[in-house]
């Protein structure tokens, strides 16, 4: 016979939006389990770390030094040609933020999950859902080589951009390879740019994507870039473009790498729903990446308290079928399918656009002065230098 | 076509295959990808690989 557990609520994935549901779960009197198939929480780090600090307060978290790497003055995007657009804190409110220790921000908030009362489980891969009558009941699970059956009232699927969670419940629509940006990343040392901004590359140099330079602190910083898949041919890969950019800068070649990132993100649009008999998605697995910058750390914080908001809810009044559980689509999508939706009209236009289009576009912000980072300020800044570029955009106005 | 072969000397284990693989066919395992009888050989994982560790070669 194999071991058996109860717990009221169970999350497959100890990343930022699992634990951050088990958290909440835990702190509104569920009895919550974490199982992390990893031996290490956020180890390895999969991420160019940039997050902003806007969701502090939110998710009442008090010091966010531990897990900083580098505090940033602002961000800078660049055109093909060199034109520069300065994003400061104050046109971006607080959405500019820090450059972290992934792998300590991920302990970080497994911390706060057991302050709150949750448990956690390492090395403890879900292999299968348990499903009776319908209903999903639990997982099974392996855990240092032993089969290990989880029961729960209700599962949380945290498991990320990976997520099989999804796919075992029937929730899974196969991801366009044109919302699909697939990335690599170099953590360089002993190279030299301006420490103090966050640096973003547009143009043909990550077809569809774009380049970031991330510091970490001295000399170092995250470079890597993220490519559309459908702007593959086949005859490079993500790397290959990374090593011909980082060979053409002689600042950045003068340097050398110390570690290496390999990951995709789907940029794609909110999926229809989330949520089945005694389940739900959270985080990368239910795809809140925002589709303009590929960061997904934010919402899936922001969806996690309201996922494990809910599930403790679900917990004292016994409901977990999904009649009941469209309560937590609507809470979430309240908070985040506008902007959702929005920035994936932005990025399926953004990908059409070719260099000389990107060079007029940042041409025309560098000389505006832009109190307020937002579409309609842009747009309204190109209208000026460039009024027959504005057709392009039409539609989105 | 055959079902793609993975280099494990050049793979990442970063999984970007197995989320992009359209039947579920892949699975990331702590040492491996492992690749199951639903595979299609559609040929997206090694367009996705971003260090080029998928090959979908011939028999
Ligand atoms: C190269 C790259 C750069 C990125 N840069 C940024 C950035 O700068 N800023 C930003 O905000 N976002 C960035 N992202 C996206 C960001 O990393 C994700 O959005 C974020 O990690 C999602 O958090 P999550 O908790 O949903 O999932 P994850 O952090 O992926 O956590 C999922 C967890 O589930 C575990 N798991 C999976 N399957 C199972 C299973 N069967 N059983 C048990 N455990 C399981 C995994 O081991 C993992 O720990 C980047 C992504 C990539 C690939």
């Amino acid at each position: 016979m194999s071991e058996s557990l109860e717990y009221d609520v169970l999350v497959i994935g100890g990343g930022p939006a699992g634990s951050t549901a088990a958290r909440y779960a835990a702190k509104n009197g569920a009895k919550t389990l974490v199982i992390e198939k990893r031996q290490e929480i956020g180890s390895p780090v999969r991420c160019g770390e940039g997050v902003s600090l806007s969701w502090l307060e939110e998710l009442e978290i008090e010091d966010y030094n531990r897990w900083t790497a580098a505090r940033v003055k602002g961000a800078r995007i660049y055109s093909p040609s060199g034109h520069m657009l300065q994003i400061t804190e104050k046109m971006a409110g607080d959405e500019v933020g820090v450059v972290c220790e992934r792998d300590l921000f991920d302990k970080d908030m497994a911390r706060l999950a057991v302050e709150a009362g949750a448990d956690f489980m390492m090395k403890t891969y879900a292999v299968s859902l348990i499903e009776e009558d319908g209903k999903f009941k639990g997982v099974m699970a392996r855990r240092m080589g032993k089969e290990l059956e989880i029961r729960a009232e209700l599962v949380i699927g945290a498991d990320g951009w990976e997520s099989q969670v999804g796919r075992w419940a029937g929730l899974y629509e196969a991801i366009p390879p044109k919302d699909i940006m697939t990335c690599f990343q170099y953590r360089m040392t002993g190279i030299e740019f301006d420490e103090d901004y966050t640096h973003f590359y547009l143009g043909s140099e990550a077809p569809g994507g774009y380049v970031w330079v991330f510091p970490k602190g001295p000399r170092t910083a995250n470079v890597g870039l993220g490519i559309h898949m459908s702007s593959l041919d086949g005859s490079k890969t993500p790397k290959d473009y990374l090593d011909e950019l980082i060979a053409s800068r002689e600042e950045f070649s003068k340097g050398e790498p110390v570690d290496m990132v390999a990951g995709a993100v789907a940029v794609t649009h909110p999926p229809e729903t989330v949520t089945v008999d005694g389940l739900m998605l959270v985080g990368d697995a239910s795809r809140v990446v925002d589709p303009m910058t590929g960061g997904g750390i934010v919402n899936g914080l922001k969806q996690g308290k309201i996922a494990g908001e809910f599930a403790a809810q679900c917990v004292k009044e016994g409901r977990f079928d999904k009649e009941y559980l469209q309560e937590y689509e609507k809470r979430w999508r309240d908070r985040l399918e506008n902007r959702l939706w929005r920035n994936y009209m932005a990025k399926e236009k953004a990908t059409t656009l070719d260099d000389g289009t990107f060079d007029k576009l940042i041409d025309s912000l560098s000389d505006i002065e832009l109190d307020r980072v937002s579409i309609m300020a842009i747009l309204e800044g190109v209208q000026k230098k460039y009024p027959e570029l504005i057709k392009e955009f039409e539609d989105m106005l | 076509m055959s079902k793609p072969c993975i280099d494990l000397d050049a793979c990442m284990r970063c999984g970007a295959c197995v989320g992009t693989c359209p039947v579920n066919a892949m699975f990331l395992k702590e040492y491996t990808v492992e690749v199951n009888d639903d595979c299609t050989s559609c040929g997206l994982c090694e367009k996705v690989c971003p260090v080029g560790a998928v090959s979908l070669g011939g028999e």
